[in-house]
């Protein structure tokens, strides 16, 4: 069968091809390798997309988490050319005929890319809310001075920043990026708790302090919640005795 | 306020954690440099360890260099012999990238790092590798001129 008789996962005819290299673990195994598979692409294919036609067409035993498509549950997380990516918004097209395709770092692996998030969701403060004041209602207009709103709840707790992190990479007692920027956020807007009970969580030698400013997080969150600044800041609110807290009233206008 | 805990809760007790990749060469250890897919703020992070672990090597030849001394003026004199080397001297440069690179991240981190200037990681990263590049240049021209 040529390459144009077959169809991508994207309904597009496949127009060319890559080789990935699919890392593989399943549970008893006595180690980890990697499969390769040739998968027919066109221009707009991700790896998602092309993970899920060897799924179909090629190892039904190829474990992937996946679901929304297009980069809001953060469960497609994965690490493509070593770099941490959502798989469902990352294209093929700029990978290199080869793609290696590895799960998160720095987070148990359950089965082949697929990792365990109980430990990062564990490492969250106890108060993070559901309610959220900030998500201000579409008729609310900023106040004077503020040329907009600006949404801190972007977070889709997809792990990519604790897979980057070279802190998270040398320990696993480090809090992390993530855990670290929702602290931050829940002192900007309290929500009812303590702003005190949130700087004890990220002080200490595991908490805001072992953070080493590279920036990784950030660079990996495809979310734009700019976790490292976050950090930045809890560390200044810490050095100020949480004078940087906003109270939860004026938190539109931070 | 309430009883915190120190680290991520349920680590030891969970038996049945699978395995946890690493970055590097696959060990905690060396998780911290794996230039695959960083950028700059990571390569500033890893460049950073490096040049401290180097200084911290060199303090120690340092004090082993001066503890020539005590073996009196001939050995003092047979070392400086070898310090005036170009091989050596290029040495010294590199001695001072470290110093330079070490000391003026730690300026970037320091500023980044307390909240002062949180966002302008790369900015400062830039700024004050110009200001690191040209006393590098002027210290490697007097070190020549030594030789």
């Amino acid at each position: 069968m040529s390459s144009t008789e077959i169809r991508t996962d994207a309904g597009g005819p496949a127009t060319d091809r890559r080789r990935m290299r699919v890392f593989r673990f399943k549970r008893g195994d006595p180690g980890s390798h990697f499969d390769t598979f040739d998968v027919p692409v066109s221009a707009g294919t991700t790896v998602l997309e092309a993970l899920r036609w060897i799924q179909l067409h090629r190892d039904r035993t190829l474990t992937m988490r996946h679901s929304c498509f297009h980069a809001s549950c953060g469960t497609c997380g994965m690490e493509v050319n070593g770099r941490e990516v959502l798989a469902c918004v990352t294209t093929v097209a700029n990978l290199g005929d080869t793609i290696t395709v590895e799960p998160l770092s720095n987070i148990p692996i359950l089965s082949d890319l697929v990792v365990d998030m109980r430990e990062f969701y564990a490492r969250f403060p106890d108060e993070i809310g559901i309610t959220r004041r900030s998500e201000a209602l579409p008729e609310a207009s900023p106040p004077e001075g503020i040329e907009a709103f600006e949404r801190f709840e972007d977070c889709i707790e997809c792990g990519l920043c604790l897979a980057a992190c070279p802190v998270s990479a040398t320990s696993d007692d480090y809090l992390g990026p993530a855990a670290l920027a929702a602290a931050q956020r829940l002192l900007e807007e309290p929500r009812g708790t303590d702003p005190a009970d949130i700087l004890a969580f990220a002080d200490g030698p595991n908490g805001a302090w072992r953070c080493h400013a590279a920036f990784e997080c950030t660079e990996a969150c495809p979310s734009n919640v700019n976790p490292a600044t976050r950090i930045m800041q809890l560390r200044s609110a810490l050095v100020r005795g949480g004078r940087a807290a906003v109270p939860a009233e004026e938190v539109s206008r931070a | 306020m309430s009883e915190r805990r120190a680290g991520v809760p349920g680590l030891d007790e969970r038996a049945e954690r699978g395995p946890v990749r690493r970055k590097g060469v696959g060990v905690p250890a060396s998780g911290w440099f794996d230039p695959r897919g960083r950028a700059l703020g990571g390569f500033a992070f890893a460049v950073n360890r490096i040049t401290g672990l180097g200084l911290v090597f060199y303090l120690y030849l340092h004090l082993a260099v001066l503890s020539l001394l005590l073996r009196g003026e001939q050995a003092w004199s047979d070392f400086l012999r070898i310090a005036t080397s170009w091989a050596f001297l290029s040495l010294d440069v590199l001695l001072l990238f470290g110093l330079l690179y070490h000391g003026l991240n730690g300026i970037r981190v320091a500023l980044v790092g307390t909240g002062v200037v949180p966002n302008r990681q790369k900015a400062l990263w830039w700024s004050l590798g110009v200001i690191g590049t040209i006393a590098l240049i002027g210290g490697a021209l007097h070190i020549a001129g030594s030789a």
